[in-house]
């Protein structure tokens, strides 16, 4: 994958993620964690080489695919993208609210949802007001709102401390119990080793390490 | 009630806050740019209708009456034979009245030309009379002539077709010019609205990214910025015409009965047309906005 005329960001990758699988993805910064993760949220179309979600190639997908693909896939971004004119139900719900869902149907739900990563008390607040932490936790809460099948987050942890960056874990952890396909960036090496879950390392757009290959049924395969 | 519900039921009361940002401070120019077209589009036509009408009184005065010009033959003398063109004509069906002019009638209708009191009394004025036409069913020149041939009368018609033709052509001339500057006018608004959803997709690139990536189509977000500048324009068109129905409505008060000039009678029910240049703003609005959002969504990966 390249931007534009610029030298190739990502090359010869090749590795498959199996549903419900939990794996971290590291690398020193600039290594394209950022652009791989962008590949696979269907932020940015590959250059060359094929990606494959939920059985399709998304690479060459109309893009009038692309929204249903992208409703399946919960992205918590580095600088989580709030948008700082909604409330934050409004935003924990904006993904429910683009498919025009009746609010009705869903009020219920998202409130609980907030209640659970712990803005119960904080519904009727703007992003401004929150804490980093506060944000990283409503960036969750949206990204799980439509319970995807693969929960992408990038950096979660990089603006908040220790205590919350382990309590944010414990979230994404929970929400891989649920079902979930997680696949975290992340540079903290104390978190990634305290998970203990499996890793995959980028260097200078190369993939490094890769888990082992999973059993068959796998639905991910970005390559 | 548990604390859940209770925050629950606070949601309830909530309102849906829009997905785009209500109040912008770029949308200013934009407000006061359609405001200012949808001014000069409603006086535009409350110009055209008043000039429409204006034209149709013309034509309808003109064609409700003919001059005959009279030339006296045998032992007439002007006046004689001017009498009796009248009532020659004056028993054909269609006629309602038809009086000769007398010479300060006639002397009348040259001191635009001659001035007052430079008329030599020993001058041949030309022998005319008018006919009033029953305006439903008027006489028709054949006739007319008929009626004065068989008075053995030397007389000429003139039915002032070539008047009317020039009065219609005119208004016809007025209609088409108001039809081509709301057009312009319409286009230059679409326009505007065009360049303003651009540089309000570009300047909202993250709400815009944010939606995508939950998973809007580009439909949805289209509506979002054709729902919002619909609205907008409806809002700055209604000042506009509202500007537009005050100012017609001051020249109406300020021309009394004939509207602002006879040239420009404009009436009441004109500034009505004021009520519809919202509307219309707001359609050319959507389909601009929506266009213009629809082609940038594609562009994008």
């Amino acid at each position: 994958m390249r931007y534009g005329t610029s030298p190739d960001v990502l090359r010869d990758i090749s590795f498959s993620l199996a549903p419900g699988s939990f794996h971290f993805l590291t690398g020193a910064s600039g290594a394209g964690k950022s652009s791989l993760l962008k590949l696979i949220y269907l932020a940015q179309r590959p250059s060359r080489g094929e990606i494959t979600l939920f059985g399709q190639d998304v690479g060459r997908a109309p893009r009038d695919a692309l929204p249903a693909l992208r409703r399946r896939i919960g992205v918590v971004f580095q600088e989580f993208h709030l948008l700082d004119h909604l409330t934050v139900f409004d935003n924990a719900a904006l993904p429910l609210r683009v498919t025009e869902q009746r609010t009705d149907l869903y009020r219920s739900d998202v409130s609980e949802l907030l209640q659970w990563v712990g803005l119960g008390a904080r519904l009727e607040s703007y992003p401004p007001t929150l804490s980093g932490g506060e944000k990283q936790r409503l960036a969750i809460a949206r990204a799980v709102v439509n319970r995807p099948d693969i929960l992408l987050a990038d950096e979660p942890t990089g603006n908040v401390d220790h205590a919350m960056a382990l309590r944010i874990l414990r979230l994404l952890v929970e929400l891989n119990r649920m079902g979930a396909t997680v696949l975290i960036a992340s540079h903290d090496e104390d978190l990634v080793a305290r998970s203990g879950m499996p890793v995959l390392h980028l260097d200078d757009g190369v993939l490094t390490r890769q888990p082992p290959r999973s059993a068959p049924g796998r639905d991910t395969a970005p390559s | 009630m548990s604390e859940i519900e209770a925050r629950q039921t606070d949601a309830e009361r909530r309102r849906i806050t829009p997905l785009l940002p209500v109040t912008d401070g770029r949308d200013g120019g934009l407000v006061f740019t359609v405001a200012v077209l949808a001014f000069i589009a409603c006086l535009a036509v409350i110009a055209a209708l008043a000039a429409d009408r204006a034209a149709q009184g013309w034509t309808s005065d003109l064609s409700a009456s003919v001059t005959l010009q009279v030339r006296p033959k045998g032992g007439d003398t002007g006046p004689e034979a001017a009498a009796r063109a009248a009532e020659a004509v004056a028993g054909v069906k269609g006629v309602v009245e038809a009086r000769a002019l007398d010479r300060k009638s006639a002397e009348a209708l040259l001191e635009p030309w001659l001035g007052k009191d430079n008329i030599p009394q020993d001058l041949p004025l030309p022998q005319l009379v008018t006919v009033d036409l029953d305006p439903k069913a008027p006489a028709s020149l054949a006739s007319l002539n008929a009626a004065l041939a068989t008075a053995h009368l030397d007389a000429s018609v003139d039915d002032r077709q070539r008047w009317m033709s020039d009065v219609r052509r005119a208004a016809d001339l007025v209609r088409l010019a108001a039809v081509v500057a709301c057009l312009i006018l319409a286009a230059a608004a679409g326009s505007v609205i065009a360049f303003a959803t651009r540089q309000g997709l570009a300047a909202r690139r993250d709400v815009v990214e944010v939606l995508h990536l939950c998973g809007a189509e580009d439909q949805f977000v289209a509506n979002l910025f054709m729902g919002r500048f619909a609205v907008l324009a409806l809002q700055a068109s209604a000042y506009g015409a509202l500007a537009a129905a005050a100012g017609g409505a001051g020249l109406r008060l300020l021309g009394g009965s004939d509207g602002f000039s006879p040239a420009l009678p404009i009436a009441w029910q004109d500034l009505a047309i004021c009520a519809g240049a919202p509307i219309l703003a707001a359609l050319v609005a959507a389909l601009s906005a929506r266009s213009a959002a629809m082609a940038i969504l594609r562009a994008q990966p």
